[in-house]
């Protein structure tokens, strides 16, 4: 039984909007506690004048001169979870400060998170289970290399994926989309056993991450269940060969997205979500659709079109729907409107996401839709670095999973 | 006796006051103490539901942040009880402090649209301001007096 990770709690709003039994809910889930840093009124002030933000809220600055008693050391805790009102200015300045000055100053993890009255605790779960992970197995994420023979599996939201990895080496793979999310992953296993010429009892340990890393972990009987913040981020360093210094990974996924740091192979600081389909992969999908190819066409054409000739919104995917439309009927080239539509994905997640990271070079793309070129080049222009996507992108997930997972080989 | 809005609605000898000169305080019922160990400053003693923001809505916009909207659910019906109100301006944390800058304008402008008695107050800074305070707000409860018994 291990002790309980302590999260201190900055936050701004969160008991007002009736969300702080969520973020209670959430962290029990994940075998965590939440605490208020305990601190004097008088503090309050001190360290908020110290800090040199002058903002209006007294929370705020509450907030403020916690973080500042967490990074001088006067207050213990394992992580930070920073939480302030959606839509608040003041709020979301104070949370982007706190979140750079603690990850700057101090080895926490940290994340920040914006709430409305509609913020359940399965939203913030994988955010508190990321926290959690970080804290309780950075041994274990410092791992570099790959040992014995192990399976990682990943339940995602679009896809499931597997790997075999035999003496850092990956000798397996499988994918299928995901539908009932144990019989894909069977699924996925047997692709990757048959691939590898490995017999299931061969496994010497199972990893699985991913929306559905619970319920196939328990049907494997996996030694490793954990989240794919820490897990995508750690197979991409892996496969990109970025395991020492600095790195961000990006991983636009089918539903969702994740802007992770890295220092030396362990995530620093990260973000999760996007408001609406239109800023993940299921956008690119329809958009394929739409132009009749397949979405593995899309990449190579949108390389041939011009993205900024065609003026697209993928802000939210009704919006998208429409430009795209608009735009076939005004007679736009396919070319163009697939080069439109990956940067309209891509600036999604640099204006909403990526702002809420440092991004640090190299920036690593991953996920099945770091396949799609015209993808990586839109990315790559809006940052202005060059993108690196390495071998197996798409099997990131599983690659995590299979890595860490020899760790348990000797009972680590 | 009227009932009378103190604001900050966490000051404790401002409730005292107002209940002292026979009328009712409509406040928080929330101290602020020496050490804070709660989310926020002035954290409600009650567990607030995500129903509050919603009905925060008559005070203020869906675009308006939850927890704006999760405060004006406590202290709107508050303003809308209030016959008469005291507004003390930047008064020290262990005095009264509300937590959200964003809410405290919205209280101050609801009652100030009200209509109702007002005693505006700037925080004393010394021991001299102080001894004017206590006097305006004696005088102000006192008039308030006057006016509940017509």
């Amino acid at each position: 039984m291990t002790e309980k990770v302590r999260i201190a709690q900055l936050s701004c709003g969160p008991e007002y909007s009736g969300v702080q039994k969520e973020i209670y809910d959430a962290a029990a889930m994940v075998d965590a506690e939440v605490f208020f840093p305990d601190i004097a009124l008088a503090d309050v002030q001190q360290g908020f004048s110290e800090f040199g933000l002058d903002v209006r809220s007294p929370d705020l600055k509450l907030a403020i001169a916690r973080a500042k008693a967490l990074v001088e050391g006067r207050i213990d805790a394992d992580a930070v979870f920073i939480a302030t009102c959606f839509r608040c200015a003041e709020a979301a300045i104070v949370r982007n400060e706190l979140r750079r000055y603690i990850h700057e100053n101090s080895t926490l993890p940290v994340v920040s998170y914006s709430f409305t009255e509609r913020t359940t605790s399965g939203t913030l779960l994988t955010r508190m289970e990321a926290l959690t992970t970080i804290a309780r197995r950075r041994a274990l994420l410092a791992r570099e290399e790959q040992e014995g023979i192990t399976l990682g599996i990943d339940s995602g939201s679009s896809t499931t994926k597997a790997v075999i990895m035999k003496d850092n080496e990956i000798v397996g793979t499988g994918w299928l989309p995901t539908t009932e999310v144990l019989k894909s992953a069977e699924g996925v296993v047997d692709l990757a056993l048959q691939e590898a010429g490995i017999r299931f009892e061969d496994i010497e340990a199972i990893g699985t991450t991913g929306y559905g890393r619970y319920l196939i972990g328990k049907k494997f009987n996996a030694q490793l269940i954990q989240e794919e913040l820490t897990v995508n981020s750690k197979g991409a360093v892996y496969l990109a060969d970025r395991q020492h210094g600095s790195a961000t990974v990006i991983d636009i996924g089918g539903m969702d997205n994740k802007a992770i740091t890295v220092q030396d192979g362990i995530p620093g600081t990260f973000t999760m979500g996007g408001i609406c389909a239109g800023a993940s992969g299921r956008f690119l999908e329809m958009t394929a659709k739409r132009l009749g190819v397949d979405i593995t066409e899309l990449g190579p054409l949108a390389m041939k079109g011009m993205g900024d000739t065609v003026p697209m919104n993928s802000y939210c995917i009704v919006f998208g729907t429409q430009s795209l439309v608009n735009a076939l009927a005004e007679g736009s080239a396919r070319e163009d409107v697939a080069a439109a539509a990956c940067h309209s994905v891509a600036e999604q997640v640099f204006e909403q996401q990526l702002q809420e990271v440092d991004i640090k070079e190299p920036v690593i793309m991953v996920g099945g839709t770091s396949l799609i070129q015209g993808l990586v080049r839109a990315m790559g222009e809006l940052l202005q670095t060059e993108i690196v996507v390495p071998p197996y992108s798409q099997y990131i997930g599983s690659v995590g999973s299979a890595l860490l997972a020899s760790g348990f080989i000797r009972g680590e | 006796m009227v009932k009378v809005f103190i604001y900050p609605a966490t000051s404790l000898i401002l409730s005292d006051m107002v209940a002292r000169f026979g009328h009712e305080p409509l406040g928080s019922a929330i101290g602020i103490r020496e050490r804070i160990q709660t989310p926020g400053i002035e954290s409600p003693p009650l567990q607030i539901t995500p129903e509050e923001p919603k009905k925060g809505l008559k005070w203020a916009a869906v675009e308006v942040p939850s927890g704006v909207r999760g405060r004006m659910a406590v202290y709107g019906p508050l303003i809308e009880e209030a016959e008469a109100a005291i507004i003390i301006k930047d008064p020290d944390y262990a005095f009264g402090c509300m937590g959200c800058a964003r809410t405290n304008e919205l209280i101050q402008f609801h009652l100030r649209h009200k209509g109702i008695p007002l005693l505006d107050l700037d925080y004393p800074t010394s021991d001299e301001e102080g001894v004017g305070f206590v006097a305006a707000v004696k005088e102000f409860l006192t008039g308030l007096k006057t006016e509940g018994s017509a």
